[in-house]
């Protein structure tokens, strides 16, 4: 099995606010990230697969197929839009950087499992700026049914 | 136990092509990487070594020896060559950058001085790259 990682960019801004708590409050939770009119990041995205390496081609996965599930899915979707207000995926959800890194693998899981191919999402990786990044590799739950498949 | 990294560069160059597909299918199938006269990446390959700690060197392993064995098993093989044409293993099989990682895996696993190879890291470009742990 080989895990094959590909990055891609994205510009987005958002506003980290939650309307069940006070402006205190939301200013006192989210600090700079709170100020009104939202402001921006150059998102950094890392899609890692895994796969057995297919014996005819060499690949775990065609990157044609990563590539056009990430454009659709992702970068369409969040790139040069203001999270909070211009897609539909942060209504009522706060649009951190872990919220968003785990749209990001809801989204392309259901594009990549079950794909044409046998290589499976394992992670996405997000940065948010050079020193800060988040990963999320599905929920622990079904990371312990999968665990369980295979040794079966 | 403790993880050791070392980071070498080499640079080579490739392409992806079957024989067992049409001329219309390894285009269709491998794109541009399918002309036939190749293109180059500088790829850059970690090498991670898992290992306790010697107690009188503090060292997982010495890392001369590590760079000497990456250089002679690996860059000495790869550096600088048309892989499919000048690399024996890739006469038969595509140099994807999944298969050079295995094979690097291949060629140091039993080489290390101490340690057991953990992982190699494979970089094609900054933006692309892939692990492989051996299994």
């Amino acid at each position: 099995m080989v895990s094959l990682t590909k990055r891609y960019r994205f510009s987005a801004s958002h506003r980290l606010h939650n309307e069940g708590l006070s402006a205190e409050e939301n200013s006192r939770v989210f600090g700079k990230c709170n100020s009104p009119y939202g402001h921006g990041h150059n998102y950094i995205v890392e899609v890692t697969v895994r796969g057995p390496v297919d014996a005819a081609t060499g690949m775990v996965m065609d990157l044609g197929l990563l590539d056009r599930a990430v454009e659709q899915e992702v970068l369409d979707r969040f790139d040069h839009t203001y999270l909070n207000l211009d897609v539909p995926n942060f209504e009522g959800k706060v649009p951190t950087t872990e919220n968003l890194c785990v749209e990001i693998y809801n989204l392309l899981r259901g594009k990549i499992d079950g794909g044409q191919g046998s290589a499976q999402l394992e992670k996405v990786r997000l940065e948010e700026t050079s020193s800060n990044s988040f990963e999320y590799s599905g929920a622990a739950e079904e990371n312990r049914e999968a665990a369980a498949r295979e040794t079966k | 136990m403790i993880y050791l990294t070392r980071r070498a560069e080499f640079s080579a160059s490739h392409y992806y092509h079957n024989p067992d597909f049409s001329a219309e299918e390894n285009r269709r199938i491998f794109g541009k990487c399918n002309n036939p006269h190749g293109h180059g990446h500088n790829y850059t390959v970690e090498v991670t070594v898992a290992g306790e700690v010697d107690q009188t060197t503090g060292m997982v392993l010495d890392l001369k020896d590590l760079k000497a064995v990456l250089e002679t098993e690996v860059l000495d093989l790869v550096d600088h060559k048309f892989l499919n044409k000048e690399v024996p293993v890739f006469a038969t099989k595509i140099p994807t950058t999944e298969n050079i990682a295995v094979e690097i895996w291949n060629l140091l696993a039993a080489k290390l001085p101490s340690g057991r190879l953990h992982r190699i890291r494979l970089y094609e470009t900054d933006d692309l790259f892939v692990d492989y742990y051996g299994d």
